[in-house]
């Protein structure tokens, strides 16, 4: 099995978000980076089916220079190599103009299974693995809560989350195959995986070298623009009732009027 | 191991205590154990084997960066770093310090990976702080020694793999000159193991004696070969002095917790119309817990830089592990303080790690003897003997 699994670098989850006042995107260079807590998910379960049936686990990120710090995280996990796209033309890609790049990257690794997690804590889209199993033509399996691989049968079959249960799913590798964070319990990175994973290989690409053309990413290729940003109003305190008998009443008529009955 | 290794194996360490481990705490108290998936998932991280050097499946951690990674597993139960503080302490380092080559590569690799459990077996009954005077004796007979005696509080006795037994080998030797150090298995006939003692606290940690009646092992199993007999108190010294680098930053890890419980609690907690942390009585006892803890952090990591760099191998562990214990033992008491009657309730952490704390000022040297290390060398330093 040749996996591939996406990870991203994003803001640490506890630090404040903010937007750059300049382009209005993300501000990475004032927090503390991390890997997107859900890529552990997608890392762990990329591990566990390399683990059953063999094969090889491939990092995929496409980030500024500081995201090798979580490719490494992943790779002392145990995934065995990655490839870091990075270019500042890259900068401010929306998930469009990410896809493209990421499916040109992943094209050419030729996997068996692609994994990704269900969302980046930063933006949230949750649209990746949508996205990329649309530019490579693959099926897409999206919320699995557990991941069945048979490369006997050239099959994948997963159980999707649903709102009440789940629903049985099943394609055809190569696959692309979003998970979602009920379906492990990611490993600690090991001293020996820590000490092992500076001498795994690792690709660096330029958008050139990915054959990106530079007009269809970054700011430039974005097809949506963040025009402004405002912070979140400060919560305001709450509406007091004092009981004096009628004090459900009270409740009701609040209620009522903010049409919550 | 580079500088940027080690921050991500103390990184990786910080997370597993404090997501897996902590919440634990109160379960392991139940049950006094830790549960079997915990550890597994601290052998394959590769905590029995940090203090190892690389080439023995280790991690080969030097003691300034295994205090790092000691500060993060105090924030825990004690029980949890007992589980692999003999491997990687005092025991793996029996092999360490007095081991031939054959015998640490056949056993430190076992020891690392945490697929043996190893055992420190010094204490007697008569002979703790003065095991000089132990009494449990190794005679020889052709290739073989046959070995008697009794063994106390022996920490992870119960499910050790295997034993560091210290015996009187030549009866006629003064004081520790005639001690030598054995490896003795489990399975060994006439080895036995009695029943876990009742302890104060550390519930999941486990103490118990080794007996041992005529146990017969061969002449290889003295650590360091025929050059080793009558060298274990000597080695014993050796791993004392890192050990007590070792307790020293445990004390520091847990008085970090406590006092990060005191401050939670006093936050939060309203008498009077506001806050406790707002009097200044409370604010007293916060600040004279943080003071103890920021002072025996900077004395380990400075004890720790000169047990590295050879310039004071004696008297620093002593002063660290003195300092740290006695430290950490005020500042759970303040703990418990902070809390109120709370405090008094078993099912409050700073309850337990009161009773926990305790034992850091007893075990690896009294704090007794620790002053009578610290004083004994000064005065040797000035030409008394
Ligand atoms: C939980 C636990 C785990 C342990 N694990 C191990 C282990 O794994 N392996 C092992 O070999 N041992 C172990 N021990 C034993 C431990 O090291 C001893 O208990 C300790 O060294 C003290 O010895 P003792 O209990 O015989 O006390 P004693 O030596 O009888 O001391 C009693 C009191 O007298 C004081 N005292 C003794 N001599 C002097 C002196 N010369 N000057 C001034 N004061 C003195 C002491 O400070 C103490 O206050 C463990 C003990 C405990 C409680
Ligand atoms: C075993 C036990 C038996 C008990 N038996 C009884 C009983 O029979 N009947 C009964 O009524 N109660 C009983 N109590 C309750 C006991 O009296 C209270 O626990 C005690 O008064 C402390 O109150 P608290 O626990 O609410 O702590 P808190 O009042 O919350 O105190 C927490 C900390 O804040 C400090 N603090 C609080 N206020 C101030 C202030 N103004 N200035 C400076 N510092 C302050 C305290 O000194 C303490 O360090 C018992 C408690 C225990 C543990």
């Amino acid at each position: 099995m040749n996996i591939v699994v996406t990870v991203k670098q994003v803001p640490d989850t506890w630090a404040e978000k903010k937007l750059d006042a300049s382009d209005k995107t993300v501000d990475r260079k004032s927090v503390d980076n991390v890997m997107n807590e859900m890529d552990e998910y997608g890392v762990e379960e990329a591990l566990k089916i390399k683990e059953a049936h063999g094969g090889e686990v491939t990092v995929v990120t496409m980030g500024p220079e500081k995201a090798v710090e979580t490719i490494r995280k992943a790779l002392s996990m145990g995934a065995d190599k990655a490839v870091h796209l990075t270019d500042e033309s890259l900068h401010g890609s929306d998930a469009l103009a990410t896809s493209a790049a990421l499916a040109k990257v992943i094209s050419t690794l030729s996997p068996d299974l692609i994994i990704t997690s269900s969302e980046a804590s930063d933006a949230r889209g949750g649209v990746m693995g949508a996205l990329l199993a649309e530019r490579l033509g693959l099926p897409q399996l999206t919320q699995a809560r557990k991941v069945t691989v048979d490369p006997g049968a050239n099959k994948v079959s997963v159980e999707r989350l649903a709102d009440n249960g789940y629903a049985l799913v099943e394609a055809t590798l190569p696959a692309v195959v979003g998970v979602v964070e009920k379906i492990n319990q990611p490993r600690y990175p090991s001293f020996k995986g820590i000490m092992a994973a500076k001498k795994k290989p690792l690709t660096k690409l330029s958008a050139a070298d990915a054959g990106l053309d530079a007009g269809s990413v970054g700011l430039a290729g974005a097809t949506s623009t963040v025009v402004d940003a405002q912070p979140a109003p400060p919560r305001q305190s709450g509406t007091i009732v004092k009981d004096e008998g009628d004090g459900g009443a009270k409740v009701a008529a609040f209620l009522a009027a903010q049409k919550l009955i | 191991m580079l500088d940027d290794d080690v921050r991500q194996v103390i990184a990786s360490t910080r997370r597993f205590v404090r997501e897996r481990v902590v919440p634990a705490e109160a379960e392991i108290e139940r049950t006094d154990a830790i549960p079997p998936d915990l550890r597994r998932a601290a052998a394959a991280m590769g905590l029995f084997g940090f203090a190892v050097p690389e080439e023995y499946g280790g991690l080969g951690l030097d003691m300034s960066a295994e205090v790092q990674l000691v500060f993060e597993l105090g924030y825990t139960t004690p029980a949890f770093r007992s589980m692999f503080g003999t491997n990687n302490g005092i025991a793996g380092h029996v092999l360490l310090e007095g081991a031939t080559q054959e015998q640490k590569k056949a056993y430190l690799p076992l020891i690392a990976s945490g697929e043996w459990t190893a055992a420190f077996a010094l204490t007697e009954e008569n002979a703790g702080s003065d095991p000089a005077g132990l009494a449990t004796s190794a005679r020889r007979d052709g290739d073989e020694w046959v070995i008697n005696g009794a063994k106390r509080f022996i920490t992870n006795a119960p499910l050790a793999d295997v034993f560091m037994v210290f015996a009187r080998t030549d009866p006629g030797a003064e004081g520790g000159h005639g001690i030598t150090a054995f490896m003795v298995e489990r399975d060994a006939p006439g080895l036995s193991v009695g029943p876990k003692d009742h302890k104060m606290g550390q519930a999941g940690a486990w103490t118990a004696d080794v007996l041992l009646a005529d146990v017969r092992v061969p002449a290889s199993a003295v650590i360091g070969g025929e050059d080793g007999v009558g060298r274990g108190y000597a080695t014993a010294m050796r791993c004392l002095a890192h050990g007590r680098i070792h307790i020293a930053a445990l004390c520091v890890g847990l008085a970090q917790r406590l006092v990060d419980e005191s401050v939670a609690y006093a936050a939060t907690r309203v008498q009077g119309g506001g806050v406790i942390g707002t009097h200044q009585l409370v604010q007293g006892l916060l600040a004279d817990s943080a003071t103890d803890l920021y002072a025996a952090r900077a004395l380990v990591v400075d004890v720790a830089a000169r047990f590295d760099d050879g310039s004071d191998t004696r008297i620093g562990p002593s002063c660290a592990k003195y300092f740290a214990s006695e430290a950490v033992g005020r500042v759970a008491d303040r703990a418990v303080q902070i809390h109120g009657g709370a405090g008094y309730m078993r099912g409050v952490p700073v309850e337990r790690f009161y009773r926990d704390a305790r034992l850091f000022r007893i075990y690896e040297g009294t704090s007794q003897i620790q002053q009578i290390v610290i004083a004994r060398q000064l005065l040797r330093d000035a030409g008394v003997r």
